[in-house]
């Protein structure tokens, strides 16, 4: 059903969920065709064009009535059943005293990323190694978010004051998309989320390489772009590992040719993207609480090559 | 059931301000009728606003990317569109008709405490155009009809949007509070000699059983909305986490409210279901005790099921299966009803006019909502579709094919007897067809647009495969109902003006406001006619066979 649906499961728990859903759909698709058919049968049987004696007077039938009540609840409590088992299957127990392998927080309008373990941090990209199942963290900074990858199962709400631990997997590398899905304001349509499975050994090389500092690139412009970062606004609010910029409000920037898109999802991460964003936040995310700086196009393009050195 | 009537019978219109007309009859107006064609007025006057609201909002999501609002724009729409459709548009409506019928179906005069009931609606005004102010005092509230804290606290909303909100709900809360207590007192008090409670039409036993809803839902808004503006306005700091209090417990709150609130707003509708669908079958409901019991047990099941809207904050899974058992078990009486339904047409003669039209697609909508919700019921299916667009469907089909639906079937049932003309037919079939095709393009699609993956409250989305065209024909229905709504208001004004002339019972109905003149008179009844069992006029009419002559039928026997 596209790139982002519940009935493309990637893990064992998203299959437990998308089982249970088609079964569910399936039963009530047959509710919906005895219900449907009675109605137009009735409808087309016993209509009367013109006005005749009263038909026969029923007033009920006690035994029917229970019959009708009795098989909705007997077919309910077997759904019922069904859901115990799914919910076991699709959201296990984690155990509370280990420490989770992964930390996301949730801002207005971007994830923080989190590798507690390898001091890695990144932003609105989830890398995930395949077959193992991953304690995760959700923690919200500000208000109530949640965070939905379909294909790996369940969603689950960022409450402040309330972290929650849970588990994830899953099975087969690729890219799996997912959003926030509990409103949180002006710019909730762009919290998008990017989950990039790899096999183990391509996970470990990407968390060493993340913990890596970077090499910005040796070009006059980019020199000039690290200078300006530093001395512009931009360090007040992102952080660059390796340089004095350390502050955590917006995204870790340390990396961030690496990753897909720009504004958790509104551009693809392109060098002209990134230079239309610099230029004018405000025209892509309009809400968001990056400033329009009113950079000239120089600094722009001198940003731009630096940030895109990122690697 | 004592023989004393409890109603004094008047036979002369008590010296009114009504009498002498013009705009002060209805400002100052104490009658109940007066006073429920008010709620009607302004409920469809809302209707119009929250459907071009809604257009908006269609206009916005028609194709991805899409620069007609801006979302703190979109953000303020949508939030007023839940608002206005659930408090100033859907609640008032039910109101307005339990207002208007319940003491003409009972022989009663006017409600129990008739000052109340106009204090009740003035509040309703007042809280409304309240909501509304916030457009003009600095912006309209964009955190939802939920308001999550802390979302809506000052911290993140900044404008005064939420204390308009809370002080708006405030003031319409109380109106509704006050009209059920009315409601309810009318109902247990003044029935007329020989209705016992067994004997009330189901539109009245409906509106008591959501009296009860109303009375212990309302209380944890109200309460929970002073809280919000303890935190907004005076420094407190219930819902927020950094001052030691709770996000969560906001929802706790407003979910003890907001569950019983979707049985509030369709029960009355069943209850006109329940009348319309037996006239028009030419048949008594089949098993009265069934659909009145049924809904006793919804009442009370309402309560135990709210926290289903709270799956996903992760409360651990003994806390969710308790709310999902509740939730299935509320599936059971609720489909007893449609099977009550149906079987009240089989054998029947069916006339299809359009109150009857309305009806039968209700049923049909009204199962697709109810199987959708089960779905929500069962936790896992609810981790993966809450908060996207399955769930907006559902609650359209439940909302808009389910009560608005009935609503509709009990405008075109009732209006011949609140103005004594008849509604046109043939635009009540074009507005039928209008309305069915409209809104099943508008939302169907919806359900399908969730299950690809488009989360709820989004001002924007990707250009993922189908999800442009998905949307372009949600927004394409949309404006197809816009159409229909047209085609009603138009109904509305020519019938008015030149309608048929309705009669005392066009329908041939059973109920005891059918016995009085259309319009009735300022005192309702110049005489009531004896009430041996549940339809008096067609015992009236049919001496040999009347339902008296069976207890069972009658709903017990003389005292």
């Amino acid at each position: 059903m596209g790139p982002i649906s519940p009935f493309d499961p990637a893990s064992g728990q998203a299959l437990a969920i998308s089982n249970l859903f088609i079964l569910t759909l399936v039963i009530g698709g047959v509710v919906f065709l005895l219900v449907t058919s009675l109605v137009v049968y009735a409808s087309i049987r016993y209509r009367s064009r013109q006005v005749g004696p009263d038909p026969k007077q029923v007033f009920g039938n006690r035994r029917m009535e229970i019959a009708w009540t009795a098989a909705p609840a007997g077919l309910l409590l077997v759904l019922f059943g069904f859901t115990l088992h799914a919910m076991a299957v699709s959201d296990p127990p984690v155990s509370p005293s280990q420490s989770p392998d992964m930390v996301i927080v949730a801002h207005q309008w971007w994830w923080e990323v989190r590798y507690p373990q390898d001091g890695v941090v990144t932003a609105n990209e989830v890398h995930l190694p395949v077959g193992r199942p991953i304690r995760l963290r959700l923690e919200s900074a500000d208000v109530i978010h949640d965070f939905w990858v379909p294909a790996l199962g369940r969603k689950m709400d960022a409450t402040p004051g309330h972290p929650v631990t849970y588990s994830i997997s899953v099975d087969k590398p690729g890219l799996y998309l997912g959003t926030c899905a509990e409103f949180c304001g002006a710019q909730h349509a762009w919290m998008r989320i990017r989950v990039v499975a790899q096999s183990p050994a391509d996970f470990n090389r990407w968390l060493s390489q993340q913990a890596a500092v970077p090499t910005p690139a040796k070009t006059e412009a980019a020199s000039r772009g690290a200078q300006l970062f530093q001395s512009l606004t931009c360090s007040s609010c992102h952080a660059i590992a390796g340089t004095a910029a350390q502050a955590q409000v917006g995204p870790d920037l340390t990396h961030l040719a690496d990753r897909q898109t720009l504004g958790a999802g509104v551009l693809d991460n392109t060098p002209d993207n990134l230079k239309r964003w610099l230029t004018n936040p405000q025209a892509y995310k309009p809400g968001s609480y990056m400033p329009n700086l009113h950079l000239s196009p120089d600094q722009v393009d001198a940003l731009v090559a630096y940030l895109e050195s990122l690697k | 059931m004592s023989d004393t009537a409890l109603v004094p019978e008047s036979h002369e219109a008590l010296p009114r301000i009504s009498a002498a007309g013009g705009l002060l009859s209805w400002i100052a107006s104490v009658d109940h009728k007066q006073i429920g064609i008010m709620y009607l007025l302004i409920s469809l006057f809302f209707f119009g606003v929250g459907g071009i609201e809604s257009l908006l909002m269609r206009i916005q999501l028609a194709q991805p990317g899409e620069h007609f609002l801006s979302p703190q724009e979109y953000n303020q729409i949508f939030t007023m569109h839940g608002t206005t459709m659930i408090f100033l548009v859907v609640m008032p409506l039910l109101i307005g008709f339990s207002t208007y019928l319940v003491p003409l179906m009972i022989g009663a005069r006017d409600m129990a405490f008739p000052r109340l009931n106009a204090l009740s609606f003035w509040l309703l005004v007042f809280g409304g155009f309240l909501l509304y102010y916030s457009f003009i005092d600095g912006g309209a509230p964009a955190t939802g009809w939920f308001s999550y804290a802390p979302l809506s606290e000052s911290a993140y909303s900044t404008s005064k949007g939420v204390s308009y909100w809370a002080l708006g709900l405030l003031a319409v809360g109380t109106g509704t509070l006050a009209t059920a207590i009315n409601l309810m007192v009318t109902i247990i008090n003044l029935r007329v000699k020989g209705m016992t409670l067994r004997r009330v039409p189901l539109f009245v036993w409906m509106v008591l059983v959501n009296g009860f809803i109303i009375l212990f839902a309302m209380p944890p808004l109200n309460a929970s909305l002073i809280m919000l503006l303890g935190d907004r306005l005076l420094g407190a700091h219930f819902f927020t986490a950094a001052g030691g209090g709770s996000p969560i417990l906001w929802q706790h709150y407003f979910w003890a409210f907001g569950h019983p609130e979707v049985y509030i707003m369709i029960l009355p509708a069943w209850g006109m279901i329940s009348e319309i669908i037996p006239v028009f079958s030419r048949k008594p409901i089949f098993g009265y005790e069934f659909v009145a019991g049924s809904s006793v047990a919804i009442a009370v099941l309402s309560f135990a099921v709210y926290a289903h809207h709270m799956f996903v904050v992760g409360l651990g899974h003994p806390f969710d299966a308790a709310f999902s058992l509740a939730s299935l078990t509320i599936a059971v009486p609720t489909g007893v009803k449609i099977f009550n339904w149906i079987a009240t047409m089989w054998g029947g003669k069916i006339r299809f006019k359009t109150p009857m039209l309305f009806a039968t697609a209700f049923l049909v909508l009204f199962t697709i909502g109810g199987i959708s919700g089960v779905t929500f019921a069962m936790v896992p299916i609810d981790w993966q579709t809450t908060d996207t667009y399955y769930v907006v469907a559902h609650f359209h089909y439940v909302l808009f094919g389910g009560t608005l639906f009935g609503v509709f079937a009990g405008l075109y049932y009732w209006f011949p007897k609140i103005t004594g003309k008849l509604l046109s037919e043939r635009l009540g079939k074009w507005h039928f067809w209008l309305t069915l095709i409209g809104f099943n393009l508008t939302f169907f699609v919806q359900h399908l647009l969730g299950l690809a993956g488009m989360a709820r409250r989004v001002y924007t989305y990707p250009n993922f495969p189908g999800w442009g065209d998905m949307n372009l024909i949600s927004t394409v229905g949309a404006f197809v109902l816009a159409i229909a709504t047209l085609v009603l208001v138009w109904n509305l004004i020519v019938s008015l003006r030149r309608g048929q002339s309705a009669g005392d019972n066009p329908w041939e109905a059973w109920t005891l406001e059918w016995a009085t003149s259309s319009p009735p008179p300022v005192h309702n009844f110049d005489s009531v006619p004896p009430v041996r069992g549940r339809r008096p006029l067609w015992d009236l009419a049919h001496p040999d066979q009347a339902d008296e002559m069976s207890p069972a039928r009658a709903g017990g026997t003389n005292a």
